[in-house]
């Protein structure tokens, strides 16, 4: 048993949260200026260049990507041989997210209660995802998750007879009808399978990937890269103002189903999509 | 077409802009989010004065980072202006003919643009620390218990923005998209 203080945690969880805002990561970066080089229509071209000086801004003058600095995802990894000691888990991460974003000057951006709202003022609590792993290691992913392309995002229980087809026309239909909003270009995370909860949870996790890598299973590695294709066929381009760079990147994760259903998720993130990871 | 231009946007300078415009933009801004456009339309509602004359005033729709030390502000990118919709005719009618956001607006925004001659700028969603660059003044005015969302006087200069939807209701999500795929057939 490999005893980990969650002290240990809070200060790692601190510099993600702040790395995460300020520097993009390569295979987002990567996939944007691959996007600009392919793209030919003036004023989406002229988009993607702001795109591309903002983060470099961002970069080098260590500020925030973007204002909406967003919930902080936490993704824990936790070995089964690993002990936990001097407090509490979710305790221990909260911290770190409250340090980080005050530390890294991030906007606090999480109220309370969802209905009567109230800004907690320091942008905890964490939305933490915690998953018991073979190992004594702890993976801590840091995903900081904006609202604007959140609130695009949309969940449907299809029956198995809609097939892959039902699946395709889902994809389309709901980063169509989030045209602009989701200040493309949008990455897009697919879940299919588990449950009505199992497959958000996975299409959240798919915006975890790298955009470099692809789903492990061919037949779902080739949707990826069909999808991709068709999204940037509808026009909607940078920031919606028409072109061909809809999306950079499209991930999908599966996982058994029920007999009786085939639950698909899609997770819409922007051009901002950031993770950073750490193992303890 | 590329344009500079100065604000107060007057109903004159405001019916010179197209959809699909270019536009760098000069002067005095407020800004405004969800809570601070209920505060105003409940003001409004009780017949008393805004904290701020919004006769051609602009409003962008923003709730930046705090600013570091040294800095003016902090990231300072556009919100979606669909969460503003329910108060925006209202803002409009009164004379805050500028709206400057991101993402689709509502049949019922559009119509008040077309009558109170208005423009929806859109400024690039995502490009908070490029957009920050051209913030050289701020001013907290009213609200400040809203925290990143109080109600702030900026002064901006050469501000790149896009006529998204202009007086007429030309609308760019729909005509530049449209343009685009013409071009491709």
């Amino acid at each position: 048993m490999r005893e980990i203080s969650v002290k240990t945690l809070i200060d790692v969880v601190e510099k993600l949260c702040i790395d995460a805002n300020q520097y993009l990561p390569e295979d987002v970066k990567k996939a944007i200026k691959t996007c600009r080089a392919c793209e030919d229509w003036d004023i989406a071209a002229g988009v993607l260049d702001n795109i591309i000086e903002n983060f470099e801004i961002a970069e080098r003058e260590d500020v925030p990507i973007c204002q909406d600095t967003g919930m902080a995802c936490v993704f824990l990894e936790i070995g089964q041989d690993v002990h936990l000691v001097d407090g509490d888990l979710t305790e221990a991460i909260n911290e770190g997210v409250r340090r980080g974003y005050e530390k890294g000057f991030l906007r606090k951006s999480v109220v309370k209660d969802p209905v009567r709202r109230g800004n907690t003022g320091d942008n905890t609590p964490a939305l933490i995802y915690t998953e018991i792993v073979p190992g004594d290691q702890v993976k801590i992913t840091v995903g900081p998750k904006g609202f604007g392309s959140e609130n695009m995002s949309a969940l449907r229980m299809f029956k198995p007879s809609a097939g892959l087809q039902g699946i395709k026309d889902f994809i389309l239909e709901t980063v169509s009808a989030a045209g602009p909003n989701p200040c493309p270009p949008v990455v897009v995370g697919v879940g299919i399978g588990g449950s009505f909860d199992k497959a958000a949870l996975l299409a959240k996790k798919a915006l975890m990937r790298d955009l470099d890598s692809s789903n492990p299973d061919p037949y779902y590695a080739d949707l990826e890269k069909e999808m991709l294709e068709k999204i940037n066929l509808l026009g909607i381009g940078p920031q919606g103002f028409g072109g061909k760079t809809t999306a950079i990147g499209v991930n999908i994760e599966t996982m058994p189903t029920h007999i009786a259903g085939m639950p698909c998720a899609i997770n819409i993130n922007c051009h901002v999509t950031r993770h950073k990871t750490e193992v303890v | 077409m590329i344009k500079h231009i100065t604000l107060p946007l007057t109903r004159e300078l405001s019916k010179t802009l197209h959809a699909g415009d270019t536009v760098y933009l000069t002067g005095d801004i407020y800004t405004s989010r969800d809570a601070g456009h209920k505060r105003m339309c409940e003001t409004l509602a009780k017949g008393e004065k805004l904290p701020f004359d919004p006769m051609d005033a602009t409003i962008y729709y923003v709730g930046p980072t705090p600013a570091k030390p040294g800095q003016v502000i902090g990231s300072a990118g556009p919100t979606t202006s669909g969460r503003m919709d329910a108060y925006a005719p209202t803002m409009i009618s009164v004379g805050a003919r500028g709206m400057i956001g991101k993402g689709a607006r509502q049949p019922d925004v559009v119509e008040a643009i077309k009558k109170y001659d208005g423009v929806y700028f859109g400024a690039i969603g995502g490009a908070g620390a490029l957009l920050a660059k051209c913030i050289k003044k701020l001013e907290p005015i009213a609200y400040e218990d809203l925290g990143a969302e109080a109600l702030c006087r900026l002064y901006v200069e050469e501000m790149p923005l896009v006529v998204v939807i202009d007086c007429e209701g030309n609308n760019l999500y729909e005509d530049g998209k449209n343009a685009y795929l013409k071009s491709r057939k």
